[in-house]
């Protein structure tokens, strides 16, 4: 046994698209582990495969080629049925447009993922509560999405995809549509959830938020180029990033 | 499994949101369901209501009472040549039929000889020139004074029984009873009112005056006899098949029918009432399921229509829901319910504004009181439930087969 745990393995995933008549591929060759508690950002310029491969994580889509295995299961196999279970207890993603349900009020989206396991009203109303209050909204607990700030909107989505506690955190671009200040405030609310041990791996276009995180791997054209520790070379790498898009 | 009832309960609050979200829409959705369940039930509240009081009044005359009258065949009319009763036949069946009792003759008198004047006030009615058994055998009870008897007819007393309606027609004031009213200019004296009867197919069934027969037969003017009707009592029901044998038999030598000649009259139990009575109410019944089946259809497809709009509408909400670990059998339950949601609403406001309009019409035309019967609110919720199972179901299915990634992506 390892002393960190493995809660991602990847080998030789690819993922290949046909569009009229032509073939590439948006992720080709990808190897990565991911542990526990890992703090990792994705970065690469625009159409390098981040989505991509964020979505292939989130289990939302399949791999064309290579294996996965999510705490030892190998998750390309599986049906449509058990892919959305692993969506719902072993992942939680977050949007960078928040992606939250129009009507529901921020009390009924975060309870939402607890409906599909199938727990009872009283328990899903105690989780959701504990997680809005986590992310410091309980005081907005049945305003619907339009009520809301922009940065409120993205702590709701942060509390629903906790509330589950799931084995991992994926977050494509959280801070996207968000002004610098309010950027802070979610980029706090990460650290503090690695602190308490979360596993996250946010896609990010901004060099200080690839700074803030232990892990930086970086995409260019559908293959992994770089998988480093937090250095000086990271920022610089983020920063060329940063001025491209 | 208690996870789909949690489900279940989740996808119909979350059904009731998302209607209540476009409130204009979803009534204009159900508007076929609701004019269906509408004209259904508005047809059956009032043929039920219809239904109860014919049946009663049956219950009321009687299955043990015979009618008959004269019966022209078709080729016999054309050739001017009427059937007719007449009082002589009531005297043969009186003599030669055993086991019955209060034969009645009936002879109706409309138009020009049925003008009532009471005090300048004049008015036509129908007059119905009968004997003193009549009472017994219909069942006719004076609310006031009494019924004429034997001896009135046998003396042609000017005697007459008013129905209630003709007090308010001719605006007899004071009490009725011993006052004088004029007859086809004769004038005749009220001995009696009969019981108050109501509306029956917006006819005022207490709109007639009674006559001891003799005393009409005069007033008619002997010059030919009347055509009757007879009504007699059977005494004993088992008998009924072997005594109307016996008044054919009766009747057919007393018009020297002969053998290849049919009947020129008709012998009618109130059974047989009761039967083509019967028998119009299950044609009612059968037009009834064309409104269903069309309905279904109507409704139907404007409910797969908006589902199939609000599926489209919905799409990133569904991806939504898919990343967050919504099977497809979530998904499909929640568009199914939806529209059994909506189909069962608008089942409940058409059987609202079916008993409504039910008893509009039922009260403007001076038909019985509209009823739904229990049956019938089963059948419109069964009916709303099935047509939201049927035609959610291609919606339901295509919500539940969209794939996350392109439903997160949809604009
Ligand atoms: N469904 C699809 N069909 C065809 N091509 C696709 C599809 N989805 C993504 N692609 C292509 O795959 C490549 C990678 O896309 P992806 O969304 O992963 O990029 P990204 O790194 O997230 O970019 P950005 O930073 O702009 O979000 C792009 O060239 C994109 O056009
Ligand atoms: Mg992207």
């Amino acid at each position: 046994m390892s002393p960190v745990e493995t809660v991602i393995q990847l080998r030789s995933i690819a993922k290949h698209y046909t569009m009229g008549g032509e073939g590439f591929y948006a992720l080709q060759g990808i190897d990565l582990d991911i542990y526990l508690n890992d703090y990792m950002a994705v970065v690469g310029s625009s159409g390098s495969g981040k989505s991509t491969l964020m979505n292939l994580l989130g289990c939302l889509d399949y791999p064309t080629d290579g294996q996965y295995h999510l705490k030892g299961m190998a998750v390309a196999s599986l049906d449509e049925n058990r892919l959305a279970g692993i969506r719902n207890r072993e992942i939680g993603f977050i949007f960078q447009n928040f992606n939250l349900l129009p009507r529901a009020s921020a009390l009924q989206n975060v309870m939402q993922p607890l409906i599909y396991r199938g727990s009872p009203l009283a328990e899903r109303k105690r989780r959701a509560e504990d997680a809005l209050a986590m992310v410091g909204l309980q005081d907005r607990m049945h305003h619907v999405p339009n009520q809301l700030s922009g940065g409120q909107r993205q702590r709701v989505a942060i509390a629903r995809a906790l509330v589950t506690q799931p084995a991992i955190l994926l977050a494509d671009e959280p801070t996207g549509n968000l002004d610098s200040s309010t950027t802070v405030e979610i980029m706090a609310l990460f650290d503090q959830l690695h602190e308490d041990g979360q596993t996250l791996i946010i896609v990010t276009h901004e060099p200080d938020i690839a700074y803030r995180c232990r892990r930086v791997i970086t995409l260019k054209d559908g293959r992994l180029i770089s998988d480093v520790a937090n250095s000086a070379t990271v920022i610089s790498q983020a920063k060329g990033v940063g001025a491209h898009g | 499994m208690a996870n789909l009832g949690f489900k279940i309960i989740e996808a119909t609050r979350s059904a009731s949101q998302s209607i209540a979200a476009h409130g204009f829409r979803s009534f204009l959705t159900t508007l076929g369901v609701i004019i269906g369940v509408a004209s259904v039930i508005g047809v059956v509240s009032v043929v039920q209501g219809f239904s109860a009081s014919i049946t009663q009044e049956f219950d009321g005359m009687g299955t043990n009472v015979i009618n008959i009258e004269s019966y022209t065949p078709r080729k016999a009319s054309l050739q001017g040549l009427y059937a007719s009763l007449g009082y002589d036949d009531l005297i043969e069946i009186k003599h030669r039929v055993k086991g019955i009792s209060n034969v009645t003759p009936t002879v109706t008198i409309w138009g020009s000889n049925a003008v009532i004047s009471y005090r300048g006030e004049s008015t036509d009615t129908m007059v119905i020139g009968t004997a003193s058994t009549y009472q017994k055998l219909y069942a006719v009870y004076p609310d006031a004074g009494r019924f004429f008897n034997l001896s009135d007819d046998k003396s042609r007393r000017r005697v007459a029984v008013l129905g209630p309606s003709i007090i308010t027609k001719v605006n007899i004031k004071g009490d009725p009873i011993g006052q004088y009213i004029s007859i086809s200019g004769e004038w005749f004296k009220i001995i009696g009112i009969a019981e108050k009867r109501g509306k029956l197919f917006g006819f005022d069934q207490d709109d007639f005056i009674l006559l001891p027969y003799s005393t009409t037969r005069a007033l008619l003017g002997g010059a030919e006899e009347p055509d009757i009707s007879i009504g007699l009592q059977v005494d004993d029901m088992q008998m009924i098949e072997q005594i109307k044998q016996q008044l054919k038999n009766v009747l057919r030598r007393n018009h020297n029918l002969g053998k290849d000649a049919a009947d020129d009259f008709k012998i009618a139990t109130a059974d047989q009432m009761l039967e083509t009575f019967n028998q119009i109410i299950g044609s009612t019944t059968l037009v009834l399921a064309g409104i269903v089946g069309i309905s279904v259809l109507v409704g139907g497809i404007g409910i797969m229509n908006i589902m199939l709009v609000s599926v489209t509408e919905r799409t990133r909400e569904i991806g939504i829901q898919k990343a967050l670990g919504a099977t497809r059998f979530d998904i499909l339950l929640q568009f199914l319910i939806e529209a059994v949601f909506l189909c069962l609403l608008g089942g409940l406001i058409g059987l609202v504004l079916g008993f409504g309009a039910g008893s509009l019409i039922s009260s403007a035309t001076g038909l019985p009181e509209a009823t739904v019967p229990l049956w019938a609110v089963f059948l419109a919720f069964g009916f709303s439930a099935g047509t939201g199972l049927i035609f959610g179901i291609v919606p339901a299915f295509k919500a539940a087969n969209l794939d996350p990634i392109d439903a997160l992506r949809y604009e």
